[in-house]
C-alpha cells in the first residue's frame, strides 16, 4: 500500500524537465506530422493509432480488474449469511445465501475480540512510529556522513540486506537469538541465570515486533533520505561555513531543513496506513504467543474467515478496516497536498 | 596511460577519503571513531544473526552439543545437513517449487509490467489517462483478504500453482516505477526509430529495454524476491504438503520444530542435527538473495525515485 511508495523529493522533481512540456511527434501515418499524440483526432483514428500501447496495457489492465476490483463485488458476503458449503464455487454460494442486513456488522461492534484487535492494532502503529520511524533519519544522516565510497557502498549493502529476506525467514532468525533456545537465553543459563523466551511472551510482544520490523526495514528506509540529502547543493554548505557555522550548525540549518518535507510526508502516509501493521509478521507468530497480544485486525479477519470459515463475519470485519483505512489514506494525501507535497498522487 | 589511471582508482584509492573542500573543518578523532562504532554496530546487528546461522548449519552435531545450541566459532565443518537436505525428499522439493515458481513467475510478472509501462509511458496515447487512473486507485484500497480468498476458489485456482503467480503478478508500484524510467527516454531516439518503420513493441525491445537495464535489473529483482518470499498464498490456496514451497516447509521446520519428513530418522540416528537442518533451510531461503541484491544495489536509488507518480 501506500506506505511503500516512495515519493520523488521536490528538489528532485524540478530538476527533471516533465516529459509533458517536450512536445510529443507521432510519426504515424495517420496523424498530420507533429501533430501529437494529443492531438485533435478522431477517436477511431486515435485508437487505430494507438492500438498496439492499449493491446500493450491489456494483460496487466486485465489482472488488475480481476484481483482488485472483481473482488470487491464479493464484499456482498458481509451483508450475508455465507454458507461456503452450498457449492464450491463461490459465486453459486454467494447467490444461494440469505442475506441478513447489518447483523454481522452488530456482531462485530459487540466483539470484545474485535475490539481487543483495534487495540492491539492501535499500540503497534504508535510504537512502530515512536521507535522505528526515527532510526532511517538518523541512519541517513550517519551514511551520510561518511566520505569513504566503498565504506559507504558495503554498509549500505549490508544495510539493504534484510528488506530481501522473508518475513519467516526474519522470524527464525530472532527465534534462533531471542527464543527459548536461542543464544541469548544460552548465554544467560551459562552465567546461571534462568533462560528467557522473547518470542512466546505477550508482554514484550509488541517490543519484539517492532524490534523485528527495524531489522528488516530500518536499513531500506534510508534510501529517499539519502536521495533528498543528495539533491542538497554544496554551495549551502561552502555558505554556511563562511558564515562561520561549525558542522553541528550546517546539519540544523542545512541538512535538516532538506529533509524535513520527506519527513513530514512519509509520517503523514505512514499516519494514513495506521490500521495496517505487518500482516504477514504478526499472524506468523500468532500462535507462539496468542490472540490476546498478537491479534490485529488483519489476522482477526484471517482468523475468522479463513479458520473459522465465518465468512460473513470475516468480510464484514474486513470492510470496516478496509472503509476506515481508505478514509485514512485519502486523509492523509490531503494533508500531503496542503503541506504542498505530491502524496501518491498529483492534485 | 589509461592502465595507471585505473590502478589510482582501484588501489586505496576507492577506500581512501576524496580531499576535502577548503572550508570543511578536519574531522575530530572522537567524531571518527564515534561514527565509526555507530555503523559497525549497524552492520554487525545484521551480520551476526546470519553469521551465526551460517555456522551453526556447517557445524558438526558433536560441535552443537559441544556449544550447548548454536555455534558462534565455526570447528569441523561439515556439509552434511546440505547434503542431506538436497538428496532428494521434502526439502528438495520444496526448493526445486520455489526456484519455478520464482522464475515462471518473475518472467510473467516482469513482461505483464513492462509492457503495461511502456504502453502507458507514450503520454498522450488513447485511454491513457484513464488506464493509469484504474491502476493508481488500487494503492488506495484492497478488496479485502475474505472476497480475494472467495474470487480464487471460483476461478478453481485452489490447489494450483497459478494461485502462487496470478493474484499477485502485477504491483502497481512497479510498473509506475518501469514508467516513470521509460518516460525519461529522449523521445528524438524513439521517434527516429518510428521513422525508420519501427512499430511500437520494436521500439520497446530494442531502444526501451536495453536503456533501461539498471531500472529492470531492479523491479526483476523486487518481483523475484516478492515470489522467493511468498508463503502465505500458498498456506492459504494449496492443501496438499506436497506442493509446498520452501518458505512454507521452514515455517514449519523453524517455528513447529518438526523434523522434514525422510530426515526424523537420520536426525535420531545419525550424527546430523536437527538444529543443523533447521540452519541448513534457512541459509537455503537467505542465499540467493544475499548473493544478487547487492549486484543489483547500485540501481536502487534510482529505481526507488523515478517511482514518483506523474499523472
Amino acid at each position: 500500500m501506500s506506505h511503500s511508495t516512495v515519493p520523488r523529493s521536490r528538489t528532485e522533481a524540478k530538476t527533471k524537465t516533465p516529459r509533458e512540456e517536450t512536445p510529443v511527434v507521432s510519426g504515424d501515418a495517420t496523424g498530420p506530422p507533429g501533430s501529437g499524440r494529443s492531438g485533435k483526432l478522431g477517436l477511431k483514428v486515435r485508437f487505430r493509432r494507438d492500438r498496439v500501447l492499449l493491446l500493450m496495457t491489456l494483460p496487466a489492465v486485465v489482472l488488475v480488474l480481476l484481483f482488485n476490483y472483481v473482488p470487491i463485488l464479493g464484499n456482498v458476503v458481509a451483508f450475508q449469511d455465507y454458507d461456503p458449503y452450498i457449492s464450491d464455487n463461490g459465486v453459486v454460494s454467494i447467490l444461494n445465501s440469505p442475506f441478513v442486513g447489518m447483523e454481522n456488522f452488530q456482531r462485530i461492534f459487540e466483539d470484545s475480540a474485535f475490539w481487543n484487535a483495534v487495540q492491539n492494532t492501535l499500540i503497534l502503529f504508535f510504537l512502530q512510529l515512536v521507535l522505528f520511524f526515527p532510526i532511517p533519519v538518523l541512519l541517513a544522516l550517519l551514511i551520510n556522513s561518511v566520505v569513504r565510497p566503498r565504506i559507504r557502498a558495503v554498509s549500505q549493502a549490508i544495510l539493504y540486506l534484510p528488506h530481501f529476506f522473508s518475513w519467516v525467514l526474519v522470524i527464525a532468525v530472532f527465534q534462533q537469538l531471542f527464543g527459548g533456545a536461542g543464544i541469548f537465553s544460552q548465554l544467560l543459563r551459562q552465567h546461571g541465570y534462568d533462560g528467557l523466551d522473547f518470542m512466546t511472551d505477550p508482554s514484550t510482544f509488541p517490543l519484539l515486533i517492532t524490534a523485528q520490523s527495524v531489522w528488516k526495514d530500518a536499513g531500506w528506509g534510508i534510501i529517499v533520505f539519502l536521495a533528498a540529502l543528495a539533491s542538497v547543493p554544496p554551495d549551502l554548505y561552502e555558505a554556511a561555513a563562511m558564515d562561520g557555522a561549525n558542522r553541528w550548525r550546517r546539519m540544523w540549518h542545512v541538512t535538516l531543513p532538506a529533509l524535513r518535507p520527506v519527513i513530514a510526508l512519509l509520517l503523514v502516509l505512514r499516519v494514513g496506513d495506521a490500521l495496517t501493521v505487518g500482516f504477514e509478521q504478526i499472524l506468523l507468530q500468532r500462535d507462539m504467543v496468542g490472540p490476546g497480544a498478537a491479534e490485529v485486525l488483519d489476522t482477526f479477519v484471517w482468523w475468522n474467515g479463513v479458520r473459522n470459515q465465518d465468512f460473513g463475519y470475516a468480510a464484514a470485519a474486513g470492510l470496516v478496516k478496509g472503509v476506515v483505512s481508505l478514509g485514512l489514506v485519502l486523509a492523509a494525501n490531503k494533508v500531503a497536498h496542503l503541506m504542498g507535497e505530491q502524496g501518491v498522487y498529483k492534485k | 596511460m589509461t592502465a595507471v589511471i585505473d590502478k589510482t582508482v582501484r588501489g586505496p584509492g576507492r577506500w581512501a577519503a576524496p580531499p576535502r573542500p577548503g572550508w570543511e573543518e578536519e574531522p575530530s578523532r572522537a567524531g571518527l571513531a564515534g561514527k565509526g562504532l555507530a555503523l559497525t554496530l549497524a552492520c554487525l546487528g545484521i551480520l551476526f544473526p546470519l553469521w551465526i546461522v551460517v555456522v551453526t548449519s556447517l557445524s558438526s552435531r558433536k560441535t552443537i552439543d559441544e556449544a550447548g545450541g548454536l555455534v558462534m566459532v565455526p570447528k569441523d565443518i561439515t556439509f552434511i545437513a546440505y547434503k542431506e537436505l538436497l538428496s532428494g525428499g521434502q526439502v528438495t522439493r520444496a526448493a526445486v517449487i520455489s526456484v519455478l515458481v520464482t522464475l515462471v513467475g518473475t518472467l510473467f510478472s516482469m513482461a505483464v509490467s513492462v509492457l503495461c509501462a511502456y504502453g502507458l509511458s507514450r503520454t498522450g496515447s488513447l485511454g491513457h489517462r484513464w488506464i493509469l487512473l484504474t491502476l493508481l486507485a488500487t494503492m488506495f484500497f484492497s478488496a479485502g483478504l475474505i472476497p480475494t480468498y472467495l474470487l480464487v476458489q471460483t476461478l478453481g485456482l485452489t490447489d494450483s500453482y497459478l494461485a502462487l503467480i496470478l493474484p499477485s503478478a502485477v504491483s502497481v508500484f512497479n510498473i509506475l516505477v518501469l514508467r516513470g524510467f521509460f518516460m525519461g527516454i529522449s523521445q528524438e531516439l524513439i521517434d527516429s526509430a518510428r521513422i525508420d518503420g519501427a512499430g511500437d513493441l520494436r521500439i520497446l525491445w530494442q531502444i526501451v529495454m536495453p536503456l533501461s537495464r539498471a531500472v529492470i535489473a531492479v523491479i526483476t529483482l523486487f518481483y523475484a524476491v516478492g515470489y522467493w518470499s511468498a508463503w502465505f498464498n500458498a498456506s492459504l490456496y494449496l492443501n496438499d504438503q506436497d506442493m509446498m514451497p520452501l518458505q512454507n516447509v521452514m515455517i514449519q521446520l523453524v517455528q513447529k520444530q518438526e523434523a522434514p519428513v525422510g530426515l526424523g530418522q537420520a536426525i535420531k540416528t545419525g550424527q546430523l542435527s536437527g538444529l543443523a537442518v533447521q540452519m541448513a533451510v534457512m541459509v537455503m531461503a537467505l542465499l540467493p538473495v544475499a548473493v544478487l541484491s547487492p549486484f543489483v544495489q547500485k540501481h536502487f536509488k534510482k529505481g526507488m525515485l523515478t517511482g514518483a507518480v506523474k499523472g
